[in-house]
């Protein structure tokens, strides 16, 4: 017969990692399923807000989180996905795109992830110039021109890493101002290198093995612009798919109250793929204590 | 016999810290790339692997995209 462990974490980010450590200290037998350890704060830039690091970069708090999760003794099931969570006759059942496991209480912290553009091209130029990554993939497109799609703060705040770099840069943006901070957007209008298209959206991607061109809608005329890099920032949404049975809200975040409780008994969630108010490290961390300690009461009744 | 491995990427990129912690841990000599500096190796690495994202390894001539552990771990062990 399958193991039936008494708590399976679903996602390694800031929720996921502070769940595990509280309940490892709580010598729960537990069981981490994650696509990757970190999550978003591995992709965060400065962090300057997390108590007792006055600066910190995202990969290196990411790398402390991970560091303290693996000072104890659990297993961990890296680059697996979670592809199904349902509950049967008061035990939880996970499939993942490896294998199948057996638990009596779930937590999920699977956060969140890129949103695509959903325009023809886009899964054929991914990584061939189309990227979600400015941190990382940025510097390959020195020299190059690029579009940023978005106006928001992560968009401008691509821009500006690119601005030192590519050639030229076109902002393509949905409403009719960029919406992210003022100091930023005056940084990148005093630029010469930026054009800034409002009122747009993207139609398609064109290409032959890598991206050439962009082709836009201004003001419902159609423009194509000739880019090799397309950074695409046009915010996040949440990893909740396989949580067919959560009762969600209306931006697919998984709907929890202040014990962390979802609409079904054993599965809990936290950080970033609920719908907690305020999306930052500090507050996923603290949602992810919060919720193995309301599993660890559920457990307790329950036995 | 030691394998010649190579990592293609870019200072600040969370993922190529992480392969590189990787094959450091298991005690594995590697040639560390950076293409932010070096637009020739940018255009190599691109050419290797027929894409644009980083980080790249080249394990014996065989080529990973991303930090995939399951996927070194092949090469590596072989």
């Amino acid at each position: 017969m399958k193991k039936i462990y008494d708590l399976i974490i679903i996602g390694a980010g800031p929720a996921g990692i502070t769940a595990a450590v509280y309940a490892a200290r709580k010598k729960m037998d537990i069981l981490v399923i994650t696509k990757d350890i970190g999550g978003q704060a591995s992709w965060s830039g400065d962090i300057q807000n997390y108590t007792g690091y006055q600066f910190i970069s995202g990969p290196e708090l990411a790398v402390k989180f991970e560091e303290h999760m693996r000072k104890f003794d659990f297993e961990i099931k890296e680059n697996e996905e979670v592809k199904e969570l349902t509950s049967q006759n008061e035990n939880l059942f996970i499939k993942t795109d490896k294998d199948n496991y057996q638990t009596k209480v779930a937590i999920v912290a699977s956060g969140k992830k890129s949103r695509e553009l959903g325009v023809p091209g886009e899964q054929e130029f991914k990584n061939k110039g189309l990227t979600y990554c400015a941190t990382c993939d940025g510097p390959l497109f020195a020299g190059r021109d690029v579009a940023v799609i978005g106006g928001g703060n992560s968009a401008l705040d691509a821009a500006l890493q690119l601005i030192k770099i590519v050639n030229r840069i076109y902002i393509i943006n949905f409403t009719d101002n960029l919406t992210g901070d003022g100091i930023m957007q005056e940084k990148i209008r005093a630029n010469k290198k930026v054009s800034i298209f409002n009122n747009s959206r993207v139609k398609e991607i064109l290409g032959d093995s890598f991206v050439q061109a962009i082709k836009i809608e201004e003001d419902k005329e159609e423009k194509t612009l000739d880019v090799q890099g397309i950074f695409v920032e046009i915010g996040l949404i949440p990893n909740s798919d396989f949580a067919v049975d959560l009762e969600k809200n209306e931006r697919k975040e998984i709907v929890v109250n202040q014990r962390n409780e979802t609409n079904i008994p054993g599965i809990f969630a936290a950080g970033d793929v609920t719908n907690v108010p305020e999306k930052q490290i500090i507050i996923a961390a603290g949602e992810g204590a919060k919720a193995v300690l309301s599993a660890f009461r559920y457990l307790s009744t329950r036995k | 016999m030691d394998k010649k491995i190579k990592v293609y990427g870019v200072p600040g990129c969370p993922f190529c810290k992480k392969t590189k912690e990787f094959l450091k841990n298991k005690g594995l000599n590697f040639e560390d790339i950076d293409v932010a500096a070096d637009h020739d190796l940018a255009k190599e690495m691109i050419k290797k692997s027929g894409q644009m994202s980083v980080p790249v390894i080249e394990i014996d001539g065989k080529i990973v995209i991303g930090f995939d552990k399951g996927k070194m771990e092949n090469l590596l062990g072989s």
